[in-house]
C-alpha cells in the first residue's frame, strides 16, 4: 500500500459564470519516503490538487470528490476534527509565498510552537524550547533571538526556513511543498532545496513537490506527474521523462527549458514556446484537453479524450498518438 | 515611542484650535442675525442689543476670539443666557448620566458587534451572514429615537421588564443604575453595533483570504483559534479605528436617546438649550464633546502598536 | 490506470493505435445557470433592486401626495383630536386633529428634498475642495487641517449648533447638514486624487505636458465619480436621519411644515397612549432611509467589485 493514493480527484468551484473544473479526475500514488514532483503551467490545477489533499479548499464554493487515501484512510471521509489532527502533524505543507504565509502579528516562536502544542501537547515553555531547536535545524543563526522576532524582521529566505521548520516540527510522513522556491532569489533557492533534501533524509518524509520549474524537478524529484488543464497527462520516473517525454505537452514543456550553454553553440537560441492558451475549465472539453494547442492534433483528438495508457513500463501518458516504446509517432 | 507620543499630542493642538475657531465663528457665519434669533420673536430691540453685547458680537472678531480662547484655557466656558450659571457648572451637573450611557453602550456594542462580524465573515454567503448584514443595514436605517420608542414600548410598557424612563445615579447602586440604562444603551448602540459589525466582517473577510490563514489551517489549528487568534488580531487595527470614529455617532445619538428616555444628561441639556436658544451652553457642550472625541482617537492611535508589531513609531 | 477501450468511432486505421477513450468525469456540482434581463439584475443585485424600488415608491408618494386621497396636512380640527386609525383617518389624527396619513404623505417631500439636496451639495462642494487639496500642495495642508477640525465635531452636534443660531427652515437645515458632511467628501476625493496621481498613465500625461484641467477632466473626474456616487447615497441616508433628529428635538424645520421628524416630535408627549402618531412617520422614515442605504450598498458592489467586500 502506498503512503498516499489519490484516485479520480475532482475539485470543482462554483463561480457566477459557471462551474470551474479546476481538477478533473487526477490519480497518482506517493510511496513512503519518495519525492514526487507535480509539474505544469500555472492554472493547470497542481496547487489545487495540493490543497485538496489537506482539504484546504473552502467548501463552498469548492467541492472535492474522488478518494484521497492516506495510509489507507480516505481523507475525504474524515470529520473536521480528525482532519485537523492530520494537518501539520502527519501531512504538512509549505507554500509559495514566504513573505505572506507567516502571520505578521505573532512571533516566529509562537507560530512554530503552535503546531507542537496542538499535536504533541507541549506546554508553552516546551514548545518554545523545541521551536529554538527547529530554527537551529533549518539553519537560522541566533535561534534564541529569532524565536522572539516577528516575520517582518526576517528576510524571505529566512521566512521560508521558518515555514519549513513549522512543517517539519511534528515529523510528518508527508510534506507537500507548493512552489517552495519560486518567490526566492536564485542563490536562496538552491539553499532551500538543499535544506529540503537534507531534512528529508533525516526525517524520512515523502515529499510532493509542486513546481513549474523543471530545473528543480531534475534536481530533487524521483518521479514526475505532469498536469495540464486539471488532468494528469503523463507520469514517469524522472530519467525516462526527461529522456523520452511521451506526451506532446511534456515535450513542449521540456522544449521550453533553456539549456545551459545553448546560446554559445549557436544552434537553437530561442526558447521553444507552446502556442495558444490553456482552455477555459468552465466548459466541458469533449476530446483531449491539449488538442487546441497540440501540433499533432487530429479530429480524433478533438472528439475522443485519450485514456492514460502505459506507454512503457512505469511510464503512462494520455495521448492517442504517443508511441509505445521507442520513437515518437505522428 | 515617547517622541511619537509627544508629536502626536502636539498634532492635536491645531485640530482643537480649528474646532474652537469654527465653533466660535458659527456666531458670525450663521445666516441671519444670531442675536435676533437667540433673543426670540417677542424680543425688543434693547433685548437684542443686550444679547449682542453679552455674546460679544459688538466687538471685533479677533479680539473677542482671543479673549474667548484664553478663558477656555482657564476652564471658563462662559455663562448661560437663560440660567446665568457658568456653563462648566451646568455641564458638571449633567455629565454623569451621559458618560454612563456612552460607556455602557460602547461596551455593549463591542461585545455584541465583534462576534457578530466574525461570525458573518466565517459563514460568508450563508443565511447567518445575510442575517447579520440585514441587521446592520437596518441599524443604519432606523433612527435611534425610533429604536428607542420601539424598545420602550415593547420591554417597558407592554412587558414591564424595565423602567420606561428616567435615570438613577450610580451612587444609588449598580442594578438601579443599570436597569435604567439598558434600553437606552441598546437603542443608542444599534447604529454603533451595525457599524462595528460591518467593519469587522469586511476586515475579517480580507484577513481570512490571506496566505497566513491558509498556513494556520494547514497546521491543524481549530476554527476558533483561526478566527479569534490568527485573524482577529490582524483585523484589530481597522476595527479599533472605526470604533474610535464611531464615537461621533454615539455622541450625536446620545442627545436624542436622552430625550426619548428622559435621562438628565448633556443631551437633555443641549436640547433644552436649543429650545431656549441658549447658545453659550450649546457652544460649551459642542466643544467638550469634540475634545473628548479627539482625545479618544488620539488614545486609539497610541494603542495600535499593541495589536500590530509592524507599527513602529 | 484506465483500461483501454476499442475505438468507438472506428477510426483506428492500420497506422494508428487502437483508440483508448478516457472515462467521462461526473459533475460534482450542479451546473450554474446564468440569468439575464430584469430577473438576472434582481438576482445579481438584490439590494439595489429592492432599494431602488422602495425609493421610487417614496418619490412617487412625495410627488403625488395631493392626489393620494390626502387632505390639507395643516388643517386643524380640534374636535377630532387624537383619533385612533380608522377608515376615515387611516393613520389617525394628532393632538390638533390633523390627519396623520396626509401629514406622513406630505412629509416624504421634506425628507427627500433634504436628503437629495444635501447629497448633491456636499458632493459638489466636497469634490471642489478635494480637487484643490489634491492638486495644490500649498492649499492642501491648510484645507486638511480645517477638515480635520470639522470632522472632530460630531456631525449632529455641528448641525445642532448651526441650527441654534438660525431660524428653522428647510433651507437652513440643508445648509447645516451640508456643512457637517463636506469634510468626508473632501477627504475621499483628495485620497482618490493623490492615489491617481501616482498612477503611471497620469504621470505620463503630466510628463507629456497635459494641462491640469485636462488631466482632471480626463483622468481624475471619471475615477472619482464612482466613489462619490456611493458616498452621496450614504450622505443622503444620513441627512434624512439628521433632519428627522433635528426636527424631533425642535432644532429643524418649523412645526408648520409636515416633516416626519416634526410629526414624531408632536406625537412625543403622547407616545405612551397614542403610539401610532409616532409609529407611522417612524415607519416611513425608516423605510426611506433603508431604501437609500440598500441602493448605496448595491451601487458600491456594482461600481467597485474590489470594494464590494469592504463595509
Amino acid at each position: 500500500m502506498a503512503l498516499l493514493e489519490i484516485e479520480n480527484l475532482q475539485t470543482h468551484f462554483r463561480t457566477p459564470d459557471g462551474v470551474n473544473r479546476a481538477v478533473d479526475g487526477v490519480s497518482f500514488n506517493v510511496e513512503a519516503g519518495e519525492t514526487l514532483a507535480v509539474v505544469g503551467e500555472s492554472g493547470c490545477g497542481k496547487s489545487v490538487t495540493a490543497m485538496s489533499i489537506l482539504r484546504l479548499i473552502p467548501e463552498p464554493p469548492g467541492r472535492i470528490a474522488g478518494a484521497i487515501r492516506f495510509q489507507g484512510r480516505n481523507l475525504l471521509e474524515l470529520s473536521d476534527r480528525e482532519m485537523r489532527d492530520i494537518r501539520g502533524n502527519e501531512i504538512s505543507m509549505i507554500f509559495q509565498e514566504p513573505m505572506t504565509s507567516l502571520n505578521p502579528v505573532l512571533t516566529v516562536g509562537r507560530q512554530i510552537g503552535e503546531t507542537l502544542r496542538l499535536h504533541q501537547g507541549l506546554n508553552r515553555q516546551q514548545a518554545e524550547a523545541r521551536a529554538v531547536e527547529m530554527l537551529q535545524l533549518v539553519g537560522i543563526p541566533e535561534p534564541q533571538r529569532r524565536v522572539r522576532e516577528y516575520p517582518h524582521q526576517l528576510s524571505g529566505g529566512m521566512r521560508q526556513r521558518v515555514m519549513i521548520a513549522i512543517a517539519l516540527a511534528c515529523n510528518p510522513k508527508l510534506l507537500i511543498a507548493d512552489e517552495p522556491t519560486t518567490a526566492l532569489d536564485v542563490t536562496i533557492q538552491a539553499q532551500i532545496l538543499d535544506l529540503m533534501r537534507d531534512l528529508k533524509r533525516r526525517v524520512g518524509a515523502a515529499i510532493v513537490l509542486i513546481t513549474h520549474d523543471l530545473g528543480v524537478v531534475a534536481e530533487v524529484a524521483e518521479r514526475v506527474v505532469v498536469m495540464y488543464a486539471g488532468r494528469k497527462v503523463e507520469e514517469a520516473q524522472v530519467g525516462p521523462l526527461f529522456r523520452t517525454p511521451r506526451h506532446p505537452y511534456t515535450q513542449g514543456l521540456l522544449g521550453s527549458v533553456p539549456k545551459l550553454g545553448s546560446s554559445l553553440t549557436g544552434t537553437e537560441t530561442r526558447l521553444a514556446e507552446i502556442p495558444g492558451l490553456v482552455p477555459s475549465l468552465k466548459q466541458k472539453i469533449p476530446g483531449c484537453v491539449f488538442a487546441s494547442r497540440c501540433p499533432h492534433a487530429t479530429d480524433l483528438c478533438r472528439e475522443v479524450a485519450p485514456a492514460l495508457e502505459e506507454k512503457a513500463p512505469g511510464h503512462v501518458a494520455a495521448c492517442h498518438y504517443a508511441a509505445r516504446e521507442g520513437a515518437m509517432a505522428a | 515611542m515617547l517622541a511619537y507620543v509627544v508629536r502626536r499630542i502636539l498634532a492635536t493642538i491645531p485640530v482643537m484650535a480649528v474646532v474652537a475657531l469654527f465653533v466660535f465663528s458659527l456666531l458670525y457665519i450663521a445666516p441671519g442675525d444670531p442675536a435676533a434669533v437667540i433673543a426670540g420673536d417677542q424680543a425688543t430691540p434693547e433685548d437684542v442689543e443686550r444679547i449682542r453685547a453679552s455674546l460679544g458680537l459688538d466687538r471685533p472678531f479677533l479680539v473677542r476670539f482671543g479673549e474667548w480662547v484664553i478663558r477656555i484655557l482657564q476652564g471658563d466656558l462662559g455663562v448661560s443666557i437663560f440660567t446665568n450659571l457658568p456653563v462648566t457648572t451646568m455641564i458638571a451637573q449633567r455629565i454623569e448620566p451621559t458618560l454612563s450611557l456612552m460607556v455602557l453602550t460602547l461596551i455593549l456594542a463591542v461585545v455584541v458587534a465583534i462576534p457578530m462580524g466574525v461570525l458573518a465573515a466565517w459563514k460568508q454567503g450563508t443565511w447567518i451572514d445575510r442575517g447579520v448584514m440585514a441587521f446592520a443595514v437596518l441599524g443604519f436605517s432606523v433612527p435611534v429615537f425610533v429604536v428607542g420608542y420601539l424598545l420602550a414600548y415593547v420591554f417597558a410598557l407592554e412587558l414591564e421588564w424595565l423602567p420606561v424612563q428616567g435615570y438613577t445615579s450610580f451612587s444609588a447602586g449598580f442594578w438601579p443604575w443599570l436597569e435604567n440604562l439598558i434600553l437606552p444603551a441598546v437603542a443608542l448602540g444599534s447604529v454603533y453595533i451595525a457599524l462595528i459589525a460591518r467593519i469587522t466582517r469586511a476586515t475579517m473577510l480580507e484577513v481570512l483570504s490571506q496566505d497566513y490563514i491558509r498556513t494556520a489551517r494547514a497546521k491543524g489549528a481549530s476554527q476558533g483559534s483561526i478566527l479569534f487568534l490568527h485573524a482577529l488580531k490582524n483585523a484589530a487595527v481597522p476595527i479599533v479605528t472605526v470604533i474610535g470614529i464611531g464615537i461621533a455617532l454615539l455622541i450625536g445619538g446620545a442627545v436624542v436617546t436622552e430625550s426619548v428616555f428622559a435621562i438628565p444628561g448633556l443631551g437633555r441639556l443641549t436640547v433644552d438649550a436649543i429650545l431656549r436658544r441658549d447658545y453659550p451652553v450649546i457652544q460649551g457642550v459642542v466643544l467638550l464633546f469634540s475634545f473628548i472625541y479627539v482625545l479618544v482617537n488620539l488614545a486609539i492611535d497610541l494603542v495600535y502598536t499593541l495589536f500590530d508589531p509592524r507599527i513602529r513609531y | 490506470m484506465a483500461s483501454a477501450h476499442t475505438a468507438p468511432l472506428g477510426l483506428a486505421a492500420e497506422s494508428r493505435p487502437p483508440v483508448a477513450a478516457a472515462p467521462p468525469m461526473p459533475d460534482v456540482l450542479p451546473p450554474v445557470k446564468p440569468r439575464r434581463g430584469l430577473v438576472g439584475f434582481v438576482y445579481r443585485h438584490p439590494t439595489m433592486a429592492i432599494g431602488g424600488f422602495l425609493l421610487l415608491v417614496m418619490i412617487f408618494i412625495a410627488v403625488f401626495a395631493p392626489l393620494l386621497w390626502t387632505v390639507d396636512p395643516t388643517a386643524l380640527a380640534p374636535a377630532r383630536r387624537t383619533r385612533e386609525p380608522s377608515l376615515e383617518h387611516w393613520f389617525g389624527t394628532d393632538m390638533l386633529g390633523r390627519d396623520v396619513y396626509s401629514r406622513v404623505m406630505y412629509g416624504a417631500r421634506v425628507s427627500l428634498i433634504v436628503g437629495f439636496a444635501v447629497a448633491i451639495l456636499s458632493s459638489v462642494i466636497g469634490l471642489a475642495i478635494g480637487l484643490v487639496s489634491g492638486f495644490i500642495r500649498v492649499a492642501d495642508g491648510i484645507i486638511m487641517r480645517i477638515m480635520d477640525g470639522l470632522m472632530s465635531i460630531p456631525p449632529i452636534l455641528l448641525a445642532i449648533a448651526l441650527m441654534a443660531l438660525t431660524r428653522g427652515s428647510v433651507q437652513n437645515v440643508i445648509i447645516a447638514i451640508t456643512i457637517a458632511e463636506i469634510p468626508r467628501v473632501s477627504r475621499l476625493v483628495r485620497g482618490v486624487v493623490l492615489s491617481l496621481r501616482e498612477q503611471p498613465y497620469v504621470e505620463a500625461a503630466v510628463a507629456a505636458g497635459t494641462r491640469t484641467p485636462m488631466i482632471i477632466l480626463r483622468h481624475i473626474l471619471p475615477n472619482t465619480l464612482a466613489p462619490i456616487t456611493v458616498q452621496a447615497t450614504y450622505i443622503c441616508a444620513s441627512a434624512m436621519i439628521v433632519e428627522a433628529i433635528l426636527s424631533f428635538i425642535g432644532a429643524g424645520t418649523p412645526p408648520i411644515i409636515p416633516s416626519w421628524g416634526n410629526i414624531m416630535a408632536e406625537g412625543r408627549a403622547l407616545w405612551q397612549v397614542k403610539p401610532y402618531i409616532v409609529f407611522f412617520p417612524a415607519l416611513f422614515l425608516s423605510i426611506t432611509v433603508l431604501a437609500v442605504n440598500l441602493l448605496g450598498d448595491g451601487l458600491r458592489d456594482a461600481l467597485d467589485p474590489r470594494m464590494a467586500k469592504r463595509l
